[in-house]
């Protein structure tokens, strides 16, 4: 007599094993598509008088690129950052120039460190946001003096504490990302 | 993870290719953004048509958003809220009280106002609100205050004209879509706006500053007669707002004026008022000017 198999024994944590595969659309989709709506957040009732709230586009990108190296394409700072600009008060550019940099420096760091843990992420993505928010300043078109810099502080805060929230949140988009979705024919 | 090794091997010619097209790619996206960003900071309405067409796009999302901020305030206020809302609510009482018995006396004043200026032959002329509208948002993470309005040039808003909540000055349009608007609030570093002390004649320039404050600085130096508490209200010069609405409260003396706290904090205004540019004629010859002097020269 064959034994009752067990029924999870086909099933894992991105669904069934039998006659279901990966969505290519949920695959490659849901990565661009979380950090198109992060880059509405000015549109977010917060009428703020000062910078405090988090790149939050930014920073998505940032964990997707640092969770899952290759699955955003190098040039993918091309259209995200010009969305993101659309709405982020910037001049128009400057979300491409600074996206694009970051993925291309992302991926040189990635040739000479290919295996880091979450702490050594944290750090990259804070160094990097840290230089994200100043250069967006200076180019920016505002007034430059002295009162600049401290103003960048509290919302760069913000940003190291959100950081391991976003990575949380990516993860989890990512195991919506990997659901078996797709019926085989 | 670990990224995916293409570079390592050096038999997968193809792969080697997608890299170095991917490089070249993303150079290339780069160089487009430098090349953009420059255009927009020495033109910066060169793309404003873009931006104002992406904002009409998603400002139906952003009144459903502002709508269920019911009185809302800022970011932090909003949460801090929470946790001393008892005590908080009977200090408004208090406060509520006192403004009723300062609202009564202000009336008689009014009305005092209204006989001597009916006396003097001066008639009020009321500035009539282009467009009611609400805040839907702002560039809440960019070092520029820009807010968004949910009313544009279908609704008569156009460029330069002021934005005022009943608390104060808000700002004044800077690019006006069909429905929907960009507003440079009081508090972004290229905003200038010219005021006076309410009661008497110190005029000053209120500019915005990074961290969401006004530096009020005096036209005439010498001895800076500024008081903290001081309320500064706009003078009408330049033409542009109409004079008489409040802009500030002094709260730090410097040696050229003081800093300043802005009046109508643009996150607890439900709805704003779109004014018309107080005097049109005298903003045109503003702007006319410079271009006839130099053809003078």
């Amino acid at each position: 007599m064959i034994d009752p198999i067990n029924p999870r024994a086909r099933r894992d944590a991105f669904g069934s094993k039998i006659n279901r595969d990966h969505s290519a659309l949920l695959a490659f989709g849901v990565p661009w598509l979380s950090i198109l709506l992060a880059s509405l957040t000015p549109l977010l009732p917060i009428i703020a008088s000062a910078p405090i709230v988090p790149p939050l586009a930014y920073l998505l990108l940032l964990a997707w690129r640092l969770m899952r190296p290759g699955l955003l394409p190098l040039w993918a700072g091309l259209p995200l950052g010009a969305f993101d600009d659309l709405f982020s008060g910037q001049p128009f550019g400057s979300g491409i120039l600074l996206f694009s940099v970051t993925l291309i420096g992302i991926e040189l760091l990635d040739v000479r460190f290919p295996w880091r843990s979450f702490w050594q992420d944290w750090i990259i993505a804070m160094a990097v946001t840290a230089t994200y928010l100043v250069v967006a300043a200076l180019v920016s078109g505002a007034h430059v003096d002295q009162g600049m810099l401290p103003a960048l502080v509290p919302q760069f805060g913000l940003s190291v504490l959100t950081f391991p929230i976003i990575a949380r949140i990516v993860s989890m988009l990512d195991r919506l990302r990997l659901l078996r979705v797709r019926r085989l024919a | 993870m670990a990224p995916p090794n293409v570079r390592g091997s050096s038999a997968n010619r193809k792969a080697q290719l997608s890299v170095f097209t991917g490089y070249l790619v993303a150079a290339a996206g780069a160089a487009i953004g430098a090349a953009l960003l420059i255009i927009s900071l020495w033109q910066p309405q060169a793309l404003a048509g873009l931006r104002s067409m992406a904002s009409d796009a998603t400002s139906s999302v952003g009144q459903a958003g502002a709508s269920a901020r019911t009185g809302g305030k800022s970011f932090f206020d909003a949460i801090a809220g929470y946790y001393r809302a008892g005590s908080k609510n009977a200090d408004l009482e208090q406060e509520m009280q006192i403004a009723r018995v300062k609202v009564a006396e202000a009336e008689a004043l009014k009305r005092e106002n209204l006989r001597l200026k009916a006396t003097l032959g001066l008639h009020e002329s009321d500035a009539r609100p282009v467009a009611l509208a609400r805040l839907i948002g702002s560039t809440s993470s960019s070092a520029r205050r820009f807010a968004y309005l949910s009313a544009g040039s279908a609704d008569g808003v156009q460029r330069e004209m002021p934005v005022v909540s009943p608390m104060g000055l808000v700002g004044r349009v800077l690019e006006a879509g069909a429905h929907s608007s960009r507003v440079m609030l009081l508090t972004d570093s290229e905003s200038m706006v010219p005021v006076r002390r309410a009661k008497d004649d110190v005029v000053a320039f209120a500019e915005g500053r990074a961290d969401g404050s006004l530096r009020l600085r005096l036209i005439n130096l010498g001895i800076n007669p500024i008081k903290r508490g001081d309320v500064f209200v706009t003078s009408g010069a330049g033409g542009l707002f109409r004079p008489n609405v409040a802009v500030a409260v002094a709260e730090v003396i410097t040696k050229d004026g003081a800093i300043a706290r802005v009046l109508s904090n643009p996150a607890a205004t439900d709805y704003v008022a779109v004014e018309p540019v107080w005097q049109p004629e005298a903003v045109r010859m503003l702007k006319v000017q410079p271009a006839s002097g130099k053809e003078r020269e």
